[in-house]
């Protein structure tokens, strides 16, 4: 039985009938982070790191502040690994271009895996066109999970990153990221991780997980939009270029040269989203406070029955088999498009997401144009998973009969 | 009627499960996708040797309303000469758009009944790309900025 109380979430509260099933898109905002954000505004607005006045210094720490709490919510070893960015989409990006010029060489190897979303193949995909690197993809297995065996098979001594989801945004699959990460290591490569699947549910400690750099964003853990964390050992961080240039950034500019700031400012061109930031570290303290052992515990009951209830809806296609999965499900039904399924299934006020999940090389593998997604969060109970259920038994009649 | 059977009228749901016009294609075809749900259509004109539409087929996954649009569009370009069948896709696709009223076929007498059914993509500003995809996709051929393909 799901009993965590998860506080006030206005919107949904202005809409009771609602039963939101795309938190893997974004995630609805507690009442705490909201007033964090309107706060900041209220209070201590003013641009950071720039000024001696009283209240800029009051935004500079509010803004060092977060930084402060995001570190010790992912177990970082100091602040300084924690780089701002817009989500994860851009830490992705800044990872490729700012290794891909610094260690990487011409004719070096990454592997992505085949379970990636776009966002984290593209950026590599572009470092690779634009500096001689090499892609390479690391297949699934049949029931949707990554096996060492076939990494073993596609490696070789040029591979010099390894970089994939810690958990799918469309099988659901929770990758063993320890595991991956001692393999890569024993073979003298880094691991990078996309954890934009991951970190709002459930415990998420960088130094358990072994990898070397990460990636997330705060709008798909109850956070605000437009703010986003790369974490990084800091002497990784430390050996790369940056990857924009702007204010805050630099050390000195003269007409004929530029030095550039220590890490993390070294990669924060430009004012940053202090009420990202600020909203980011509220939503880490609401988490913290339902306590994410258990947030996790409750959600992996609600994997069990979404695969046991929707495993029974006649004529559905479970996309993932693995039994070490999150409460994220993607399927179709028979001869329904899945825009037909989720107009369908919006009818009924349940919001799901359908279409190809920024993951096409997936959905070439499945076999399939695309799919509807049903991901779940902290206010989703079993009795969400038995609407979206009868709705599908719905959906079924209603197209076909 | 719900809003729902609004966007997917009978007639709709009719042309999705039985699409006219609609088979395995080979030779020289176009090809249009949207990118967003990752559908694809393929389109071939059949000529009649000189300027007249012989036939329009389709081949393609996608979603009802993609698949039904598809559907009436070879039905209504079908036998129409190359100006008629220009003149009739900018008036569905404004039409579709909500760019204007009425259906009234511009060329003749035949009006273009069956897409009026699909009218109700209007309120699902989403959705209009979906009913729009053949459309753009036989514009183009018959603009010749076609992206050909052939197996």
């Amino acid at each position: 039985m799901y009993t965590l109380k998860t506080g006030s979430f206005p919107l949904l509260e202005a809409n009771p009938n609602l039963i939101y099933l795309d938190n893997a898109s974004t995630t609805q905002k507690p009442e705490p982070v909201l007033q964090a954000i309107t706060q900041y505004y209220q209070t201590r607005n003013a641009n950071v790191h720039r000024a001696v006045y009283r209240l800029a210094e009051a935004s500079t720490h509010a803004y060092e502040g977060a930084r402060d709490r995001i570190a010790r919510f992912i177990g970082a070893a100091s602040s300084k690994e924690i780089v701002f960015t817009r989500g994860t989409t851009e830490a992705l990006n800044l990872i490729a271009h700012s290794l891909a010029r610094t260690v990487l060489h011409p004719g070096d190897i990454i592997i992505v895996t085949q379970m990636d979303h776009h966002s984290n193949i593209v950026p590599f995909w572009l470092a690779a066109q634009e500096l001689g690197l090499h892609l390479r993809f690391w297949p699934i297995t049949p029931s949707g999970e990554l096996d060492l065996e076939d990494l073993e098979r596609i490696w070789s001594d040029r591979v010099r990153v390894v970089t994939l989801p810690h958990v799918s945004n469309v099988l659901g699959t929770v990758n063993p990221i320890p595991t991956i990460a001692s393999f890569v290591h024993d073979r003298g490569a880094l691991l990078v991780l996309d954890a934009a699947q991951s970190v709002g549910h459930g415990p998420f400690h960088v130094s358990e997980l072994g990898c070397d750099m990460a990636a997330f964003s705060g709008h798909k853990m109850y956070g605000p939009m437009g703010i986003g964390i790369l974490w990084a050992r800091e002497r990784i961080l430390n050996s790369l270029v940056p990857y924009q240039g702007g204010g805050e950034m630099i050390a000195s500019v003269s007409e004929t040269y530029v030095t550039f700031n220590e890490p993390p400012y070294r990669f924060e061109a430009g004012t940053p989203n202090v009420e990202g930031a600020v909203g980011l570290a509220a939503a880490m303290d609401f988490l913290d406070t339902l306590d994410r052992e258990r947030i996790w515990a409750e959600e992996q009951e609600l994997a069990r029955y979404g695969v046991e209830i929707l495993s029974s809806v006649k004529d559905l296609t479970l996309y993932g088999k693995s039994s070490s999965r999150a409460a994220l499900f993607t399927f179709n039904l028979k001869g329904i498009h899945s825009h037909d399924l989720a107009q369908f299934l919006d009818s009924r006020s349940i919001a799901v997401r359908s279409g190809h999940h920024c993951a096409q090389p997936l959905f070439q593998r499945l076999g399939v144009p695309s799919a509807v997604r049903a991901s779940l969060g902290i206010y989703n109970r079993k009795e969400d998973l038995d609407r979206l259920a009868d709705a599908l038994e719905e959906a079924r009649r209603y197209f076909h009969e | 009627m719900s809003e729902l059977d609004i966007l997917y009228q009978e007639l709709i749901l009719e042309h999705y499960k039985h699409p006219r016009n609609k088979e395995p294609i080979s030779g020289t075809y176009i090809t249009h996708e949207n990118p967003s749900c990752g559908d694809s259509l393929k389109i071939k004109i059949d000529w009649d040797g000189s300027d007249r539409i012989k036939r329009v087929i389709f081949d393609g996954h996608g979603c009802a309303i993609s698949m039904a649009s598809a559907s009436i569009m070879t039905e209504l370009l079908s036998g129409r000469t190359h100006s008629e069948a220009l003149e009739i896709c900018n008036c569905a696709l404004s039409y579709l758009r909500g760019d204007r009223k009425d259906c009234t076929d511009p060329v003749e007498v035949v009006d273009l009944g069956d897409l009026e059914a699909l009218s109700g993509v209007r309120q699902f500003p989403l959705r209009v790309k979906c009913a729009t995809l053949p459309w753009h996709g036989i514009e183009k051929e018959l603009k010749g900025q076609r992206t050909v393909s052939s197996q």
